[in-house]
């Protein structure tokens, strides 16, 4: 009797079967990572104790969760909103520093007042971030250019144009050399709560959310960007106009990861420095993954990448692991949700070996 | 000042053309391998790691390709076995790739090592211009031009190639001629992926013998986008890299002369340069002679067969 397998397709199987499968996949990842610590030198058990410690276990931590969460937030519907359309925008991370820099542009420069300035800044980091992600639009939608690729590279020259500003033109001339922009006066900071760093981003986060799910479920525009990524070729036949919406979709993706940008730079770091997103932009393709099609599940996912952020930054300090281990851990689990899928959409049936080879 | 200029170009290129030609073993099979960049610094920590404990940068060479097999390894599991996203998988590999390099290259961060060093070819080193920047390099260098050229060899010349290109094309086709299309693709996803890991072991052990936490800085993006430039070949592979190698060169040299530029500036420019190559590249692969592999990027599944 040997083990022989062979692989049938499934319908999907319930909603409660498919949530199920991506709880476990999560927590497989998380054990696998477990033997990264351990091999590290890291009690794996004492580590993922810390995490929820300090990212739950105080008003602080919780605090801090929700200050993280909100970029993700924002990005990861920025992600999926593109994704709703099989459209590819791993270019989130460039267009959160382009709409920082839109922000702190009119922040520094523009001597707005009050009541006007924040809108201001959110316009133009809107508008930064939309223009951005529209070159790979553009590129992507007039002769097929890979935005995969394209979104990629110009994350690379978007940090790089952010790094020449900070150190160039834009450097603090009273900052002692270092490279960061002046501060913000205070009609370009978002309000703080509870003595915390939780500041408005947060709601304007969460109000991202209700508007993506309008957009996507409630308008004419939404339905044609789902019509076409479900069947590109029955939407032409019905008339849409693919290369136009697929612009258009990308330029959005791109606004919105912008209008994270704006949020950091206005509500939590108040002017613009080097590493203002440790990879927000990447974590929000993670985010999107899981949060498959739901604006909802893209706020629940960020909450879980919160308190994984929040409590890896607390492992880097008491036991000296790179930033960039977070990075390894989501790889990880991005690994187990695909394998996830397969048995949300095979079945394996053990076949005896005499039978049909 | 030229020769040295090419010099600066096939060693600036070097890494991308591992990366490159991994790649497009890859893709030759109808996967799209996005981990490129992580493989690549998984083969840079690997081997620098073991040569560093063992002092032989062969065995460095080796364990980069190994390591880097393994971990494309899982990328064949998740596309091929499991029919996975090509695409989210390949950014996971990549990320996973980031963040294992940073914790486990911690213990050899500042490290040193004798890194390979210039061997003359006779003869060939002497020629006009070319002879130093060609033929005047180290052994890495040397097996990468052989590469190239038996990678052709292998997908034009041997029938394990033409299988492997069927497979590309056709799955459908390939699996009804008996050809196990699963495993080849397996293989091809793996070794592709060593070869890729070769590429960033050429950045710590030839480039800058050391371990640098994300040492390839996008090289490996760069290596995906000149795989289209190179039409699925591996001598386009070869011009592709050292055009690339020649703008880096080129910044690196603007940078020594202490020009008024801004340095983030300068760096921008194998970015962009890439960008619009890519576009150029994309448009004319539109205008008809693709040699894109008709089956790229989708997963095989005997019961789909029309």
């Amino acid at each position: 009797m040997s083990l022989a397998f062979r692989v049938e397709k499934r319908d999907q199987g319930s909603a409660l079967f498919r949530s199920l499968t991506i709880i476990a996949s999560v927590l497989v990842a998380l054990f696998v990572a477990g033997f990264l610590l351990l091999a590290a030198g890291v009690n794996p058990a004492a580590a993922y104790l810390e995490i929820l410690r300090e990212a739950l276990g105080s008003t602080y931590g919780i605090s801090e969760t929700l200050v993280k969460a909100t970029p993700l937030i924002i990005t990861g519907l920025a992600v999926s909103v593109a994704f709703r359309m099989q459209i590819w925008n791993i270019g989130a991370e460039g267009q959160i520093y382009m709409g920082a820099c839109g922000a702190t542009g009119v922040a520094l420069f523009s001597g707005l007042e009050a009541p006007l300035m924040l809108p201001a800044m959110f316009a133009a980091a809107f508008l930064a971030g939309g223009l951005w992600a529209s070159v790979a639009g553009l590129l992507r939608a007039r002769w097929q250019v890979n935005e995969v690729i394209v979104t990629l590279l110009m994350n690379y020259i978007a940090i790089l144009l952010a790094d020449y500003l900070i150190y160039g033109p834009w450097k603090n001339p009273d900052g002692y050399n270092f490279p960061l922009t002046a501060q913000f006066v205070d009609a370009a900071r978002l309000s703080e709560y509870f003595n915390t760093r939780l500041h408005s981003g947060f709601f304007l986060a969460l109000f991202c959310a209700l508007a993506v799910y309008l957009l996507m479920e409630r308008t004419i525009w939404g339905y044609q960007i789902k019509a076409i990524g479900s069947n590109p070729a029955a939407a032409r036949y019905a008339g849409m106009k693919t290369g136009l919406a697929i612009f258009l979709v990308l330029a959005l993706s791109g606004a919105i990861a912008g209008i994270a940008g704006f949020s950091e730079v206005a509500g939590l770091q108040h002017r613009l420095q080097h590493g203002l997103s440790p990879g927000y932009g990447y974590t929000a393709i993670i985010i999107a993954w899981l949060a498959r099609r739901s604006a909802l599940g893209v706020i629940i996912v960020s909450l879980l990448m919160g308190v994984l952020l929040v409590g890896g930054d607390s492992l880097q300090l008491s036991w000296q692991l790179p930033v960039a281990f977070a990075y390894a851990f989501q790889g990880l689990i991005l690994f187990f949700l695909l394998a996830g899928d397969f048995f949300i959409n095979f079945r394996l049936r053990r076949v005896k070996e005499d039978a049909d080879a | 000042m030229l020769e040295i200029l090419l010099d600066a170009t096939v060693r600036a290129g070097t890494p991308i053309l591992f990366a490159t030609l991994g790649a497009i073993i890859n893709e030759r099979a109808g996967i799209i391998n996005l981990g490129i960049e992580g493989l690549m610094l998984i083969g840079a920590l690997s081997g620098f790691a073991a040569t560093f404990a063992s002092g032989s940068l062969l065995l460095g060479v080796l364990a980069a390709f190994v390591a880097a097999f393994i971990a494309g390894s899982i990328h064949a599991l998740i596309t091929v076995q499991l029919r996975g996203n090509q695409i989210v998988s390949g950014l996971a590999l990549t990320m996973f790739g980031i963040g294992i390099t940073a914790l486990f290259g911690r213990g050899v961060v500042g490290q040193t090592i004798d890194g390979f060093e210039r061997h003359a070819v006779p003869l060939l080193a002497q020629l006009p211009l070319v002879g130093k920047a060609f033929f005047n390099q180290d052994w890495l260098i040397y097996f990468s031009f052989l590469l190239v050229a038996l990678i052709w060899f292998f997908f034009y010349r041997t029938r394990w190639g033409l299988e492997l290109r069927t497979i590309g094309e056709n799955p459908a086709a390939a699996d009804a001629c008996g050809i196990p299309v699963n495993r080849y693709r397996f293989l091809a996803v793996a070794c592709g992926s060593g070869f890729v890991g070769i590429g960033g072991a050429y950045l710590s052990l030839a480039s800058t013998p050391m371990w640098i936490e994300n040492m390839t800085a996008g090289r490996g993006w760069i290596a995906v986008a000149l795989v289209i430039f190179a039409s699925w070949s591996s001598f386009r592979a070869l011009f592709g890299a050292y055009l690339f190698g020649g703008i880096t060169a080129m910044q690196l040299r603007f940078q020594a002369m202490g020009t008024t530029v801004s340095a983030h500036i300068l760096q921008m420019l194998p970015y962009i340069f890439t960008i619009v190559v890519l576009v150029i590249s994309t448009i004319r692969l539109q205008k008809g002679a693709s040699q894109q592999p008709g089956n790229l990027g989708l997963p095989y599944d005997r019961e789909d067969r029309k």
